[in-house]
């Protein structure tokens, strides 16, 4: 009995790997190509490829790091802060994500000041 | 054992296996900032003068009041009233003395409590709509500017570099103390509805520069670097702006 339950557990586990595996390759690609167009300046096409990544592969860090970045870009700084966050919980010591979040912070507090009346 | 390194030889692959894998790309970025205050009600705007105190070195109200009208001419909308300064401390005294019916002159101000009792100034409602009507109704920038100097003991950690009888280089952290001297800016800037004369809005900022005692760094100087930190803030007040920076993209 033990033995089976063992093998089931084993056979999921093989079966799910290349599916994971498949949604993180299919959402780099996304990623890649994103990188790619806001390299060109091309941002609104970033923005839908890299959500399209974030859709196929919700713990790719990656993705949500550079949605966070495009938001900011664009001056959508609540979108900006859920994605900064979501890439940290996925990725905590991600050092690059980290820095991003702190440079954006920054330009967040200046906005919502709290001793302005 | 054998497990164990097992263990800790693959994940530190895997660590490696991720460092290597991970492509990065620096890139430039401006985030535009919604203006705090909606000032399209008004075409013309007013940097009437400031309340001003601390060091003798700098007349930072007259400092101030032109370093904004130069900032707003060239980065915002509206257009900038050339006007003498008003002279807001008589005002103010002279508020005072109708309220306590005693004479006096202005005090000095020396210290932030001292602004105190000229910050009912800007509540004065009658006075600004007066000021409000002669300029043409424009937006009203004023405040109170404190210019202080400062100075900082505090001890230090520093890396001395040390060489032994063989010539080794060692370096080695020592804890100094340090005597520091500078200025500290504190303005509160307030903006008033030229049409009513009451506040809109009002925000306070702090800087600070401190540098070796040793070092002799002119006042106006001093505060020309702080106020330049203060600039961008001030003018996302009333126009939307631009701030540039770096990010890094992921794959």
């Amino acid at each position: 009995m033990r033995a089976s339950f063992s093998m089931v557990v084993l056979f999921l586990a093989l079966a799910a790997a290349p599916l994971a595996a498949d949604a993180r390759s299919d959402a780099k690609k996304h990623v890649e190509f994103g990188v790619a167009v806001a390299q060109k300046g091309l941002w609104r096409e970033a923005i839908l490829q890299w959500e399209r990544a974030a859709t196929i592969d919700p713990t790719y860090a990656a993705a949500q790091n550079n949605l966070a970045i495009a938001y900011e870009h664009e001056g959508d700084l609540d979108k900006a802060r859920a994605a900064y966050e979501k890439a940290l919980a996925i990725e905590p010591n991600n050092s690059y994500i980290k820095q991003n979040y702190e440079l954006f912070k920054e330009i967040n507090d200046r906005t919502t000041r709290k001793d302005a009346q | 054992m054998t497990a164990r390194l097992a263990r800790t030889l693959s994940s530190l692959t895997a660590v490696l296996l991720l460092t290597a894998c991970t492509n990065y790309y620096e890139i430039p970025i401006e985030t535009p900032i919604r203006p705090k205050l909606d000032v399209s009600g008004f075409q013309r705007v007013l940097v009437a003068g400031f309340i001003s105190g601390g060091t003798d070195d700098v007349d930072s109200n007259l400092e101030t009041t032109r370093l904004l009208r130069s900032q707003l001419r060239t980065k915002s909308d509206l257009r900038v009233i050339d006007a003498d300064v008003l002279p807001l401390m008589d005002v103010a005294t002279e508020g005072q003395n109708a309220s306590t019916g005693v004479v006096g002159t202005p005090a000095p101000i020396k210290e932030e409590k001292d602004l105190e009792p000229y910050e009912r100034l800007f509540a004065n409602v009658d006075y600004w709509k007066k000021v409000g009507e002669e300029y043409q109704q424009p937006l009203i920038v004023t405040g109170t500017i404190m210019f202080l100097p400062q100075q900082r003991n505090s001890i230090v950690q520093r890396e001395v570099e040390q060489y032994d009888s063989f010539g080794r280089r060692r370096v080695t952290p020592t804890r100094t103390y340090v005597e520091r001297k500078g200025f500290a800016l504190r303005p509160k800037f307030v903006f008033i509805d030229g049409r009513t004369g009451t506040v809109m809005h009002s925000e306070r900022f702090a800087e600070e520069i401190l540098y070796n005692a040793n070092q002799t760094t002119p006042a106006l100087s001093s505060y020309f670097e702080l106020m330049d930190r203060l600039i961008p803030s001030f003018l996302n007040t009333l126009s939307s702006q631009k701030i540039k920076g770096t990010r890094v993209l992921l794959q």
